[in-house]
């Protein structure tokens, strides 16, 4: 087992160089001159070319692309102008914020997401089969952003249940209670697309697996129906669904943008779209390339769990 | 047209259909219509509620009519969805084609340029792109297509793979085919319905994305309207005027929700497993659906078989794929059913226990007894105190009989726990025994493999210790050594016959194989279209076999040792049990058939220790008593 | 009589385990140097268990697997596969699955065009014509022509990919397992029609299958194949009859006959070797009742008049 996570840590090496290729070759696309981005179209030609040459643009596009890597490698991935802090250190501090959207509402769509699936499929065609089809359907077709502002609408502004915005109140305590209080709302608005696609793929991987021949030897063999269903279906059904959960990981960081942009929550994706408008290519850049090493690393995560689940993967 | 058809009969996905053909109609005629301009400013009028005069959904901040943004903002949403669509899907077929055709290096190679692009979460990847060309609906486009090409590559080449070694494409080499032409003429064909699923399935998300980008400000520019800028425009009047963000937000729910039932409908309808209703999920026992009186039980069988009929209801057509069959066994008997595929051999096997896939099996008639206690339409429960514990199986092919994911030892224990209350430790130790029982080697050590670790022969000796677990009366083999090597299958029929002998089982033992059947079974049952035709003493009936399928079938089996020769093969086919022809089933083929087989019933007829279902037999048999 | 298939010290290594960087895990002989030759009109069968290397032999011999080394002849010249319109006229492949061979999106009417498309460059009336021909020879209407693979039973799709063989014109046909996919009822009426097409149409065949009954039935000679080695080759009434390798007694004994009492002609479980880590000197020593100690250090070479056997202490 540990020589499998060794490998698996060896071979992400080449996936996050290729990120900080992909990252930078996207940014060195980006017409014009950055130093003309920053300063604004009425500088001087002397400090347009003082700061490229300050920013280490004047060089190959090959020699600032070693230099920044080498740079990151050592935690300075750079200076944002428009926050005027440094980079790492302004992602560091959005990505808690982030993690802890992202994070609970990936937990939430897993649980419930595979539950549904696995009720569904056990009830094919049942009442409880149609209801939950019907959910998940609403649930996929429904853009989070409108969802998220819905609930505003509803919940914050009409019911008064929860604040409408923020991760914090601006005065008083930050204690877990608070942080519940102001996370419910976005969290769940996160986590129903994910919810559905994890429940549709749940249920037919669950459909696929009760077709098998060794669930008809665990019947021949008298296990009873629950068993069945959670301990031998689902057991073999979680192979083809924890790939999935890896990939729905993804989404919900991605669909955190959406979301921290409707409640106000002070996430990375918010800093992203913020830095994108303002043209701060160094944060953006900076941003998306820690982000996704994070989600590389996430995906080794999966990938171990996956061969803790399935034996015939060579560890 | 199959495929409208098969489309049209999916209410939900016609439902989609309609709204879809609705608002692609609106979109089209919008330019047409009598309505405002979408961008003209009118800040006198903002905020208008629905339904005022001269602005059917009201206005917007800045005083523009919503009903014209509306239409205007789908027009444009719709076909930047589409076209993002079809872009990366045309894209990401052909990166997948070609990997997937090609393999080796040049997969690799793709393939690991995928995955690093797949190694971001999408939205990151668009909003580089987004930052590098700047915000903008175009770009916006190219961005959501963009990250969508992984995914559209990854899953299309993982179906040209599959097909790439199928051995039709081997046959287009040898038939002088080049590798282009493959490609187009025999692979593209089997995979362009996969690609149009993907697609379809797709679109609806590709429309949430590009809404997505436009809501966050990077996609349409001010004033273009589309449904996501409409909507992040709206955003900062949520509380004061929400009729502004409801009126887009509910156009996106309703376009995707819309576009997601087709996309099923049409998945439902080109994917063949769906269309045959493969997922379906079989019930925990087969569904009775019993009609005609209810046979007594008879005889001092362990297992008595009376008049068994099930069928599969597929559709509106009807398979009766076991039609009135029995049989029963005697205890330390062994009983051999012999018959070619679709002769009912298997499915009768499982009827006993209840285990046929249902839907589509249905027992709709005739009895089970197992010692006096009908088993047909018994309940559930009973029915499942009794599987393993009193009749067991033994399947064809051990490596997906056993559960993959479980050890052995684990599978074993299970087998004897739902049945005794004993600690896990006692029923280690029954399992240990067990594979002693069935002479694994190293049976400690063998408890704790994977049934991926242990080979076919090794497998089915598992199988069998299983069904030994709990002593049942009955064990029912269904074609025990069919997927097994000549060597192993000896071994294991040996072993089979020891068990026997030693334990005094009963054993239904199903097989295609007269050898088999020869060296193992005291008596032999043989079935043709889901009929018994022929029963008797194993020997007996191969030495003299009298109905004329028995003769010839055996006729047809080349045996080791006469050297080379012709055979004497039965022209034609078994009938197609959704189709028999009345009288006898084997007449069509029958080179003694008479007019008198084509009609009517003809019975299973006692001769002695015999039975037989002919009205010309091979040999005189001698009335029953 | 001339030699249609030749094959010099014909071998096939599978490289497993491959990494991006550093050697492979290990390497598997499927079929260890194979040196055979079939005249012209004979029917070879190859018998062998699953994983014996008979259908990578197979595979081999009509280009569709690079050899790892020997050479094959057909019709006394090198194996040459470069123009698929040319090598297709030479040597032609009947698959074991009949379904999985026929692409299931073209009419039987578009799958039997290719070959004589392809390869004869035919026009359509000429394609028709011998199409018509063809489906003649191998006893299936005409009326099948526009249907789907699928709306065939196991036996007629087998009689389609024998017909597109036919399609070819080649003389030497490698049939793979033909039969084994079908019911025997099915099973004899194929036989009977390759057995007729043979002799009517001059053909060559090499027969692969696992069922010794039926290889015994359909050759003039048979090679038995284990672990990657021929270990036994000679006449087909005489192999199992009176086998000279053990392992073929083996065979011979294993398969269920009517009429003999039930044994285990091996005593224990016993298994395969391991392909990635094959014993030294003969690989059925494990298993073999008269191995000495020669047979753990040598590998015994095919030796004989006309029944040839790879063993130090052969039966006869």
């Amino acid at each position: 087992m540990g020589s499998y996570i060794l490998k698996r840590l060896v071979s992400a090496i080449p996936v996050l160089l290729g990120i900080t290729v992909i990252v930078f070759a996207i940014m060195a696309l980006i017409p014009g001159d950055p130093a003309t981005a920053i300063l604004g179209s009425y500088a001087t030609p002397e400090n347009v070319e003082k700061l490229n040459r300050d920013l280490g643009l004047d060089k190959p596009a090959v020699q600032r692309y070693f230099i920044w890597l080498f740079n990151m490698m050592q935690g300075d991935f750079g200076r944002s102008f428009s926050l005027n802090r440094p980079v790492l250190d302004e992602v560091l501090d959005r990505f808690g914020a982030t993690l802890v959207l992202a994070g609970t509402s990936f937990v939430l769509c897993s649980l419930i997401g595979v539950a549904a699936g696995v009720v569904s499929a056990a009830r094919q065609y049942g009442f409880a089969d149609k209801a939950i089809t019907f959910v998940v359907l609403l649930g996929i077709s429904i853009p989070s952003f409108f969802l998220g502002m819905m609930m505003i609408l509803i919940f914050a502004v009409q019911l008064r249940w929860f604040p409408a915005s923020g991760m914090w109140p601006i005065y008083g305590d930050r204690n877990l209670l608070v942080l519940l209080d102001h996370l419910l709302m976005p969290a769940l608005a996160l986590a129903v697309v994910a919810t559905g696609v994890v429940a549709r793929l749940s249920r037919s991987a669950m459909l696929e697996v009760l077709r098998q021949d060794y669930i008809r030897t665990a019947r021949a063999k008298g296990v009873p129906e629950r068993g069945v269903i959670w301990r031998h279906a689902l057991r073999a059904a979680m192979v083809s669904i924890i790939p999935v959960l890896g990939i729905q990981a993804g989404f919900v960081l991605s669909g955190a943008v959406y979301i921290e942009m409707v409640f106000q929550w002070p996430g990375v994706g918010r800093m992203l779209v913020d830095a994108i408008l303002k043209r701060d290519i160094l944060l953006v850049q900076g941003g998306v390339v820690f982000v996704a090493a994070c989600y590389v690393g996430f995906n080794i995560v999966v990938d171990v769990a996956q061969s803790l689940l399935d034996p015939r993967i060579k560890t | 047209m199959s495929f409208l058809s098969l489309l049209a009969r999916n209410r939900l996905a016609l439902a989609g259909l309609i709204v879809m053909a609705l608002v692609v109609l609106l979109a089209l005629v919008t330019p047409i219509l009598p309505l405002a301009d979408p961008d003209v400013t009118n800040t006198g009028n903002r905020f208008l509620k629905p339904f005022s005069e001269g602005a059917l959904l009201g206005t917007d901040h800045l005083g523009r009519d919503l009903l014209s943004r509306l239409l205007w903002g789908t027009r444009l949403s719709l076909a930047v969805g589409f076209a993002a669509a079809v872009i990366a899907a045309v894209l990401g077929a052909a990166v997948g084609i070609i990997a997937g055709y090609y393999g080796g290096r040049v997969d690799n190679l793709i393939m690991r340029g995928v995955d690093m692009l797949m190694a971001f979460p999408y939205i990151l990847l668009a909003l580089a792109i987004v930052a590098a060309l700047g915000p903008g609906l175009l770009n916006a486009l190219i961005a959501v297509a963009a990250v969508n090409i992984p995914f559209f590559a990854r899953n299309i080449r993982g179906i040209t793979v599959g097909i790439a070694h199928k051995e039709f494409v081997d046959a287009a080499k040898l038939a002088g085919m080049g590798d282009a032409r493959i490609i187009v003429s025999e692979v593209l064909p089997n995979v362009v319905p996969v690609i149009v699923i993907a697609m379809s399935t797709t679109v609806g998300w590709m429309i949430l994305e590009t809404a997505g980008l436009s809501f966050l400000g990077l996609g349409s520019q001010p004033p273009q309207a589309d449904l996501g800028s409409m909507l992040g425009e709206a955003r900062s009047a949520l509380i004061t005027n929400p009729h502004t963000s409801v009126v887009p937000g509910v156009m996106i729910l309703i376009i995707v929700m819309a576009i997601n039932l087709l996309g099923d409908g049409v998945r439902d309808a080109l994917d063949p497993r769906l269309r045959s209703g493969a997922l379906t999920r079989p019930m925990a026992a087969t569904m009775v659906q019993r009609k005609g009186p209810v046979p007594d039980p008879q005889g001092d069988n362990v297992l008595d078989l009376r008049g068994l009929e099930t069928q599969f209801h597929v559709k509106d057509r009807i398979y009766r794929a076991v039609g009135g069959v029995s049989w029963g066994v005697k205890p330390g008997e062994c009983l051999g059913i012999i018959g070619e595929s679709g002769s009912g051999k298997s499915v009768t096997a499982l009827s006993v226990m209840g285990l046929v896939a249902s839907p589509p099996g249905v027992i709709t008639g005739g009895a089970v007894f197992y010692k006096g206690e009908d088993l047909v339409g018994a309940p559930y429960e009973r029915l499942r105190s009794l599987r393993g514990r009193e009749v067991a199986y033994i399947f064809q092919d051990p490596l997906a009989t056993l559960h993959p994911l479980y050890k052995v030892g684990d599978q074993l224990v299970e087998a004897i726990r739902v049945h005794h209350h004993v600690s896990d430790k006692e029923a280690r130790a029954k399992a240990l025994g067990l594979l002693k029982d069935v002479r694994i080697p190293n049976a400690e050590s063998r408890l704790e493999n994977y049934p991926h670790e242990m080979s076919g022969g090794m497998r089915q000796r598992v199988g069998i210790a299983m069904a030994l677990a709990n002593d049942p009366e009955v064990i029912i083999a269904d074609e025990p050594t069919t997927a097994l090597d000549v060597t192993v299958q000896a071994q294991i029929l040996s072993l089979l016959d020891t068990l026997r002998r030693e334990k005094g089982l009963a054993i239904v033992f199903i097989t295609h194989d007269f050898g088999v059947v020869a060296q193992l079974c005291d008596r032999v049952a043989v079935m043709y279209a889901g009929r018994i035709v022929e029963e008797g003493p194993t020997q007996i009936v191969l030495d003299a076999p009298a109905h004329p399928y028995t003769r010839r079938l055996i006729a047809c089996v080349p045996e080791l040792g006469e050297g080379k020769r012709a055979l004497h093969a039965i022209p034609g086919l078994p009938p197609a049990v959704n189709d028999l022809p009345p009288g006898c089933a084997f007449a069509p083929r029958c080179d003694k058939a008479t007019e008198a087989c084509r009609q009517g019933e003809i019975a299973l007829d006692a001769f002695g220790a015999r039975k037989l279902r002919c009205l010309f037999p091979e040999t005189e048999l001698e009335a029953a008593q | 009589m001339s030699i249609a298939l030749k094959l010099d010290a014909l071998s096939k290594t599978f490289v497993v385990g491959k990494q991006l960087f550093g050697p492979p895990k290990g390497r598997v002989h499927a079929v260890h140097p194979v040196t055979l030759e079939v005249p012209e009109g004979e029917t070879l069968g190859i018998v062998g268990e699953s994983g014996c290397g008979k259908s990578t032999l197979a595979r081999m011999l009509v280009g569709l697997l690079e050899p790892s080394g020997g050479s094959i002849e057909i019709a006394g010249k090198p194996l040459d596969n470069a123009d698929p319109a040319v090598f297709g006229k030479r040597i032609q492949y009947v698959f074991q699955d009949p379904i999985s061979s026929l692409n299931p999106r073209k009419t039987v009417r578009q799958i039997m065009e290719v070959p004589l498309k392809r390869l004869h460059g035919m026009d359509k009336a000429q394609r028709d014509r011998r199409i018509s021909e063809i489906f003649a020879q191998v006893n299936l209407r005409e009326e099948f022509l526009d249907r789907y693979p699928h709306e065939f039973s196991g036996g007629q799709a087998q009689r389609i990919g024998i017909a597109r063989a036919l399609a070819a014109e080649a003389k030497i046909l490698i049939l793979d397992e033909p039969v084994s996919a079908l019911d025997v009822s099915v099973q004899a009426q194929v036989l009977n029609l390759l057995a007729e097409l043979k002799q009517r149409l001059g053909l060559t065949y090499l027969f692969i299958s696992h069922d010794l009954a039926v290889v015994e039935a359909v050759s003039d000679r048979v090679a038995v194949l284990y672990f990657g080695s021929v270990v036994e080759i000679g006449r087909a009434e005489d192999v199992f009859a009176n086998p000279r390798h053990p392992y073929t007694k083996l065979l011979a004994d294993s398969a269920p006959v009517v009429g003999r009492p039930l044994t285990a002609p091996e005593g224990r479980e016993t298994e395969l070797p391991d392909p990635l880590n094959p014993p030294k000197g003969c690989a059925f020593r494990a298993r073999c009742p008269y191995a000495g100690e020669r047979c753990g250090e040598e590998v015994p070479r095919l030796e004989g008049e006309t029944q040839l056997a790879a063993c130090f202490h052969p039966l006869r």
